[in-house]
C-alpha cells in the first residue's frame, strides 16, 4: 500500500502524463527568481569592501557550480534506483540530467576562471577545488559518450549508471577540498551551519539566485525526462495516444 | 548607467560571467523544448508510418 507511489513512478505513461503537468510549475517560479537575483544581485547588493563590483561574479558562480554538484548528485541516485530496482524511468531521468550538469560545471568553470584572474591573479591553477570540478566536468562527458558509443539501450543504461554511482566520490571531495587542503578557493561563506557571514542585501539575491536555479533544474529535468520516456516507450501503444490526444 | 556598465573597473570579468551563465540557462531551456518536439515527432511519425 505504501509503496503504490513508488510503482506508479515506475510507469512511463503516469510519468510522462505527470511530468507534463508540473513542469510549469517549477519553470515560472525558476525565471522571477532568477530574475529578480539577477537585479538584486547587480543593481541592489552594494559592492563588497575588498572586491568592489567584482564581487557580483558570485551570482553567477556560486549558483551554476551548486547546480553541478545537486545535478550531479541527483544522477547518481536516479542510477542507482536503475540499477537495484531495474526501473527504466530512473535510468532515463539519470540520462535526463547529465548535459544539464556539463552545461552549469562548464559555467562554473568560466565564471570561476573569470573570478580568479582579478582576484587571485591567475584564470588557472591546479589547485584541489578547481582540478575536482574539472574532473566532475569530464565525469559528465564520460557518461554522456559511455550512453552514445553503447548501442543495446539495457547496457548502456547499466554501463553509465554504474560509472555515475563510481564518479559521487567525487561530489564530497570538491565540497570538503577547501578545507582538507590549501586552496586558493575561499571556504564556503553561504552554505555553512550557523550564520552566513554576508550581509542581507548580498544574501537574498544570491539565495534567490540558488532557488531559481534549483527549480530551473527540476523544470529542465522532468521536460527531458519526457522526452527520454517517449523516446524508450515509442513502439508501445501508449505513447501513441498520449500524442494523440 | 556608464558607472554601471564600468562594473568598478571589472566590466571585463563581470559581464561575460553574466553572459556565459545566461546563455547556458537559455541554451538549456532551448534543448529541453527540442528534445521533447525530436521525440514526439518520432512517435508521430512511427503512428503514421504503420497506418498508411
Amino acid at each position: 500500500m505504501a509503496w503504490t507511489w513508488f510503482h506508479r513512478l515506475a510507469s512511463p505513461p503516469y510519468v510522462y502524463g505527470v511530468a507534463g503537468r508540473l513542469s510549469p510549475w517549477f519553470a515560472w517560479p525558476a525565471v522571477l527568481l532568477i530574475l529578480g537575483g539577477l537585479y538584486g544581485g547587480l543593481v541592489l547588493a552594494p559592492p563588497d569592501y575588498q572586491q568592489g563590483d567584482g564581487f557580483r561574479i558570485i551570482y553567477v558562480h556560486a549558483p551554476s557550480a551548486w547546480m553541478s554538484l545537486m545535478v550531479y548528485t541527483t544522477m547518481a541516485g536516479a542510477a542507482a534506483i536503475g540499477l537495484v530496482w531495474r526501473m527504466k524511468v530512473a535510468h532515463a531521468a539519470a540520462a535526463a540530467c547529465a548535459p544539464i550538469g556539463a552545461s552549469f560545471t562548464f559555467a562554473a568553470l568560466v565564471t570561476g576562471a573569470l573570478w580568479g584572474e582579478p582576484m587571485w591573479g591567475t584564470y588557472w591553477q591546479w589547485d584541489p577545488r578547481l582540478t575536482s570540478e574539472l574532473i566532475l566536468f569530464f565525469l559528465y562527458l564520460g557518461y554522456m559518450g559511455l550512453r552514445a558509443g553503447i548501442e543495446d539501450p539495457q547496457r548502456a543504461d547499466r554501463a553509465s549508471a554504474l560509472l555515475a554511482v563510481v564518479g559521487v566520490i567525487n561530489v564530497p571531495i570538491i565540497h570538503y577540498s577547501v578545507t582538507w587542503w590549501n586552496s586558493l578557493h575561499q571556504a564556503p561563506s553561504v552554505m555553512r551551519l550557523g550564520k552566513p557571514s554576508i550581509s542581507l542585501t548580498m544574501l537574498l539575491p544570491l539565495l534567490a539566485m540558488l532557488l531559481g536555479f534549483t527549480l530551473l533544474f527540476i523544470a529542465l529535468l522532468l521536460v527531458r525526462l519526457r522526452a527520454e520516456v517517449l523516446l524508450r516507450e515509442r513502439s508501445s501503444s501508449w505513447t501513441r495516444e498520449a500524442l494523440l490526444t | 548607467m556608464r558607472e554601471f556598465l564600468d562594473m568598478g573597473g571589472y566590466a571585463a570579468y563581470v559581464w561575460p560571467s553574466y553572459v556565459v551563465t545566461i546563455g547556458v540557462i537559455v541554451v538549456n531551456v532551448i534543448w529541453a523544448r527540442r528534445s521533447l518536439a525530436r521525440a514526439r515527432q518520432l512517435v508521430r511519425r512511427r503512428a503514421a508510418g504503420e497506418a498508411s
